[in-house]
């Protein structure tokens, strides 16, 4: 899972240490626009640009294939769904399985719809690997006035979540341990299931109480105004950051509009 | 700063019956170094979230006053600070120094001044790396210092200490020791609850002994209390030092093996690790944090498949690959933590779920739940809710459960971790009759005193390489 990975250590490549705000704004105005329209080479375009400046965000390539394959799985679904149940088969047939005509339409559409997953997901998969979460956490306090309740909160509700894991083996080793398996029944095995996350959720609700009471031992919940250890600062090279991810992606868009190609969403 | 005025003071939280602490009359002086007793259930850990200001006005009703520096606990919370026993649920920040700045950037405290008190803190508790290390690649005993040093960067009047060594092996434990030894000034007022009254002894100088059914017991030096009380609180579950308790001697040899390990491994958890499991026998293991001993006590349970290496049981083969009712009936394991092991929402059908499963009839069934209920103290609990139970009765469910479907070999892990004295005798006796009964007993244990009370043989895991 990409949440789940250790935040990747870019620290000092030139978009990395953007501010974390401005590189969530400006993936956010990258990918935006890409959803108006469904021809396959404006997210080509797009996905260009990612890989040009994914070195800028100190990473590699093979750093973001092992965030990113999961979409492989998604965008397989499509090409399947699409080669079942599209009603437009234009084109000429290029193969025939079973009742299903591929025709060079399908392809088309299908080609266009797997690339815009790629090119719309992977700059929020780029900034949350390179984000480090207290910063995000701080830069929305700080910089959008985001309540710190909120912000910190799920900071630190999210340093438990690697226990979850650990909790999840526990619980079914002990459910073993009790004399209870599944075997190969499936509406047994959907049954411990159940039973099973249901405990886990007890358990991380109990953790979270008692988190909330220690937090709040510290002042979280004091009401004086909050002072910053760490300084988030949204600075001209943000500003920047943001403006380009917005010209680029209109650039793209504008290629498409003038090559013919363009095809909206709507209508 | 840091004076403590209880007058009359109670508490019962909403929707209960009884009173969690009551009739409490008290005066701390600034300063002070107090350690609170009392059986479980006398209500420390109630009285000392009431003066943290952490009792919510509807949470529950007050009887009585209560006052830090004459004001109501509630608006005096700048002045007080305390650290609780769990160290996983305390840290907010995923790197240390960050952890230790949050409760003074909530405080509002300039932005300049914060760095150099997080580093102030951090060395007072003797915290051995950098501001950057992240919290959770610290040990429990780690982790626990640096709670410690978040509260006291906050320059607390009066520090509270809830039991902060519970959680912790004996070496986390001593570094916990080690960090408020060396932290406190003379200006803090100490409160600290511990029933294990020698991790505490050096760093107080006054007792309280609360009375479980409301008021103070006993007030004065540790000396004069212990001389008059210590036999009492010994054999209320508090441990109280002097009062050791005799070893439980095999009454016949090893028998027969039950399980035996051949170069076991599980990777990236366990070396590999050589054992015999016999009837009759307490086989004790041991060793330091991250050997490996929890995986081991799981891998001769049949709950988890060796990477290499063997689990053989005599007869049946490899115990991980049976059904689990089957592995119930030969294998029992005790897991450290007892709610991971429960399962339904009555302390009867918990007793009865592993013998139905195995097909027993329902009269039997009945028999087995009758017997341990009353063997392990729990007839009174019958119908109450597992996850309701204190740690003490938690545990002898615990037990009870694999005790349930009658196995030659119990496997345990931390039996005694976190148990008051009686539990712990209680626990002691049932282990060594059941080996007599030619049960085979394996325990994973730090508990040096367990180890010599019950073990007639240690196995020692070296930290894998």
């Amino acid at each position: 899972m990409t949440l789940t990975l250790p935040t990747f250590e870019a620290g000092t490549a030139l978009l990395a240490r953007r501010n974390p705000v401005a590189k969530l704004a400006a993936a956010l105005l990258f990918s935006a626009p890409l959803i108006a329209t469904l021809d396959p080479l404006t997210p080509t375009l797009a996905l260009a640009v990612e890989l040009a400046v994914l070195p800028l965000f100190g990473m590699s390539y093979g750093a973001l294939f092992r965030r990113a394959w999961p979409l492989a799985l998604a965008a397989a679904g499509i090409v399947v769904t699409l080669v079942l149940f599209a009603a437009e088969r234009t084109g000429a047939t290029v193969a025939t399985l079973g009742p299903f005509a591929v025709t060079t339409g399908v392809l088309v559409t299908a080609l266009g719809m797997v690339l815009r997953i790629f090119a719309i997901a992977l700059p929020g998969i780029m900034v949350f690997a390179t984000t480090d979460p207290t910063d995000l956490a701080d830069a929305l306090v700080q910089n959008v006035r985001a309540p710190a309740r909120f912000a910190i909160g799920a900071l630190a509700a999210f340093r438990l979540v690697p226990l979850l894991g650990q909790e999840w083996q526990m619980l079914s080793l002990a459910r073993r341990a009790r004399g209870i398996d599944a075997g190969r029944n499936p509406l047994a095995k959907l049954r411990l299931f159940g039973s099973t996350a249901f405990a886990l959720l007890v358990g991380a609700l109990r953790r979270g109480g008692r988190l909330a009471v220690a937090m709040d031992a510290r002042g979280f919940d004091a009401g004086t105004p909050r002072t910053y250890a760490r300084r988030q600062v949204l600075g001209r090279a943000d500003v920047a950051l943001m403006v380009g991810a917005m010209l680029l992606s209109t650039a793209a868009l504008t290629t498409s509009v003038l090559l013919g190609v363009f095809r909206p969403i709507i209508g | 700063m840091g004076e403590v005025a209880l007058r009359g003071f109670g508490w019962r939280h909403a929707g209960r019956k009884a009173w969690a602490v009551r009739g409490v009359d008290l005066r701390i002086a600034h300063g002070e170094r107090v350690l609170l007793l009392g059986p479980s259930g006398a209500g420390k850990s109630t009285l000392l979230a009431a003066l943290a200001g952490l009792l919510p006005e509807d949470s529950g009703e007050a009887e009585g006053t209560v006052e830090i520096d004459g004001l109501d606990p509630r608006k005096a919370r700048e002045r007080v600070g305390i650290v609780f026993q769990d160290p996983e649920t305390q840290l907010v920040m995923s790197r240390s120094g960050d952890d230790v700045a949050f409760g003074l950037e909530n405080r509002g405290v300039p932005a300049g001044e914060i760095w150099p008190r997080v580093d102030e803190a951090l060395h007072r508790v003797g915290f051995g790396y950098g501001r950057d290390r992240p919290t959770g690649a610290l040990s429990g005993g780690e982790q626990q210092r640096l709670a410690l040093a978040g509260t006291l960067a906050l320059r607390p009047g009066l520090l509270l200490l809830d039991e902060p060594t519970a959680n912790l092996d004996p070496a986390g434990a001593a570094l916990i020791r080690g960090a408020v030894t060396r932290a406190l000034g003379d200006d803090t007022t100490l409160i600290i609850v511990e029933h294990r009254v020698a991790e505490a002894l050096t760093l107080v100088d006054r007792v309280v002994v609360l009375e479980p059914g409301g008021g103070v017991r006993a007030d004065g030096p540790p000396g004069a209390v212990f001389a008059a009380h210590g036999d009492r609180l010994a054999d209320e579950g508090v441990w109280v030092p002097g009062h050791p308790v005799a070893p439980r001697q095999a009454r016949t040899g090893p028998g027969e093996t039950l399980v035996r390990a051949t170069a076991v491994t599980l990777r990236d958890r366990l070396g590999p690790a050589t054992l015999t499991a016999r009837a009759g026998e307490a086989l004790a293991v041991t060793g330091p944090n991250g050997a490996g001993k929890s995986t081991l006590a799981l891998l001769l349970g049949g709950l988890l498949k060796p990477t290499s290496g063997t689990i053989e049981a005599a007869p049946g083969g490899s115990p991980h690959r049976w059904r689990a009712a089957d592995l119930t009936a030969r294998i029992g394991s005790v897991f450290q933590d007892p709610e991971h092991q429960f399962v339904t929402h009555r302390v009867a059908d918990e007793l009865a779920l592993g013998p139905r499963r195995l097909g027993r009839p329902e009269a039997e069934v009945g028999r087995t739940v009758d017997d341990l209920l009353d063997r392990l103290r729990l007839a009174k609990l019958a119908g109450a809710n597992p996850h309701t139970l204190s740690g003490g009765e938690a545990r002898r469910l615990s037990v009870a459960t694999a005790l349930a479907t009658a196995p030659r070999l119990l496997v345990l892990d931390e039996p005694t971790f976190g148990q008051d004295r009686r539990t712990w005798i209680e626990l002691i006796d049932l282990l060594a009759r059941l080996r007599d009964d030619g049960h085979g007993i394996v325990a994973v244990t730090h508990d040096e005193d367990f180890v010599a009370a019950l073990a007639d043989s240690v196995h020692r895991l070296a930290r894998a390489a």
